[in-house]
């Protein structure tokens, strides 16, 4: 019986968690079409969750295309279609891996640092006193963030493409000895509008979802500085598992004939 | 009381789970009056505030503002002319980290009533003049400074919208006597004295008894006893009896483990 009873209520809080979340979600969208908005803190967002985390994914995608160029010509190699490097690396980089791991770094820079700001807020009342001050905390706190994921990541990512591309360039042609025009060449012959298309569209999924499992888990953290901590670590594993997620989804809508 | 109550509650109700926090309380508040509810920590006193203010909406009862029943309307949905009666002074102050002082003072000026930033800022430097506060404190961050000021800056954001009534949670918990003081002072100063309505809780008997008109002492989510501030020595009630001169044996069990 009890452990019944220890399923029923695993299986009941996880159907409360998501009620929660959608009516959260639903919340904030609505509130993004109504006015007031914040452009100042839009702005201010947009240049935290873009400009600031252009580093981390510049370096994660350079790695990335490295290593793409490396990997790809030991294992062509061995049935003789070292050509298709630069291909190979362009397609990884616009399909998957920019969008994918720019979602991921900035999941764990930004999610957890707009769960462990918001949650903060929450825990010091500083919420309630938003409230108080004629302030919607949704307009105010939400909005922005949500706004300025959707629009930074995709990007972000476009960013991460440009340099990831590079990236296995200077390995093609430093190590591998392509000739330069040649990899270019065949970089830019087989790339195709929607390869780039797809990959900006999971980008901006990915930037909704960080800032919300980065807003909604701050908003009802409660207990003090473990709380916060709680929201913190949920708010990046939520959102890492929900990109990875939707990842397989957006790919299967795009690309699945 | 003749007036009309700014403030009317009626069997207010409100229950977290199967805690029933709130269990019926019956009070009014009228214009310019000060009334202190007194109670042990978790007898629902903050939440009582944050039902009216509408940051968390009760189960069942009346209230109402100036007349008009705002019992299950959350502060989002309120008609602004009604939020912006409001002021609300935290326990913990509150302020806003990531804003300068002057900012946490004007918020609901620039926010609420969209009013230009430099008018706002002449306007929180005003009121920072007001309690006690320097100009160049201003452009300080609120993490700069110590509790004392965190409160009086606290306070300068309740009133520079110039509510009609005023909330405060537990405005001199945590400050030393003196500075406890210096509160209770401005408290008086800035709303009793400019005929604004307050509701305050505190445990503290010597600011309830400075800042309040009438005291009410809240147990188990019940008003067990409201009368005037001066006759709360003769109440005549075991409950308050206890809590006012501080005794461990009483009425009051303390949940406690022995």
């Amino acid at each position: 019986m009890n452990f019944l009873a220890l399923i029923g209520r695993v299986v009941l809080g996880f159907l409360g968690h998501i009620g929660r979340l959608t009516i959260f979600a639903g919340t904030a969208v609505s509130h993004c079409v109504r006015p007031p908005l914040y452009p100042r803190l839009i702005v201010r967002q947009m240049i935290d969750i873009g400009y600031y985390s252009l580093p981390v994914v510049g370096l994660t995608a350079i790695f990335s295309g490295m290593v793409l160029a490396l990997q790809s010509y030991t294992g062509f190699a061995r049935f003789s279609a070292e050509s298709a490097v630069a291909n190979v690396v362009v397609l990884s980089m616009t399909r998957e891996l920019g969008p994918v791991l720019a979602g991921l770094m900035v999941a764990g820079r930004i999610g957890a640092s707009m769960a462990a700001e918001i949650g903060t807020m929450r825990v010091t009342e500083q919420i309630d006193a938003l409230t108080t001050l004629s302030t919607n905390p949704f307009k105010y706190l939400v909005v922005p963030r949500l706004l300025a994921g959707l629009l930074m990541l995709p990007l972000l990512v476009l960013v991460a493409d440009i340099i990831g591309v590079f990236g296995g360039y200077l390995v093609g042609v430093y190590k591998l000895g392509f000739n330069p025009g040649v990899y270019i060449n065949s970089t830019v012959d087989f790339l195709e509008p929607l390869d780039v298309i797809s990959g900006l569209v999971k980008a901006a999924v990915f930037g909704f979802l960080i800032a919300l499992m980065g807003c909604y888990n701050g908003y009802y953290s409660k207990g003090g500085a473990q709380g916060v901590g709680a929201a913190t670590t949920n708010a990046v594993v939520s959102a890492s598992i929900l990109i990875l997620t939707s990842n397989y989804i957006i790919t299967e809508l795009f690309f699945a004939t | 009381m003749a007036a009309a109550p700014k403030i009317h509650l009626k069997d207010v109700r409100k229950a977290f789970g199967d805690k029933q926090v709130l269990n019926g309380i019956d009070l009014d508040i009228a214009p310019a009056e000060s009334v202190v509810v007194i109670g042990g920590s978790g007898t629902g006193k903050s939440v009582l505030i944050k039902c009216i203010l509408g940051i968390l909406t009760a189960d069942s009862g009346v209230i109402e503002v100036d007349g008009r029943d705002v019992t299950h309307i959350p502060a989002g949905s309120r008609d602004p002319a009604i939020n912006r009666k409001f002021g609300m002074l935290f326990q913990s102050a509150a302020l806003f980290d990531s804003l300068p002082v002057w900012e946490n003072v004007a918020f609901g000026l620039i926010q609420g009533e969209r009013m230009s930033r430099k008018e706002a800022k002449h306007k929180a430097i005003e009121t920072l003049a007001k309690v006690g506060l320097a100009p160049s404190v201003g452009d300080l961050s609120p993490a700069e400074l110590s509790g004392g000021m965190q409160k009086r800056v606290g306070l300068a954001r309740a009133i520079a919208g110039d509510p009609e009534i005023v909330f405060f949670d537990e405005p001199t918990t945590g400050l030393d006597p003196i500075m406890a003081d210096v509160i209770n002072d401005l408290i008086i100063a800035c709303v009793k004295d400019k005929g604004i309505t307050a509701l305050s809780i505190t445990h503290d008997m010597h600011s309830a008894r400075k800042i309040g008109d009438r005291i009410a002492m809240i147990h188990e989510g019940r008003l067990i006893w409201v009368g005037n501030a001066k006759d709360i020595d003769r109440a005549g009630n075991p409950y308050v009896e206890q809590f006012v001169n501080g005794r461990a044996e009483g009425p009051i069990k303390m949940q406690l483990r022995r």
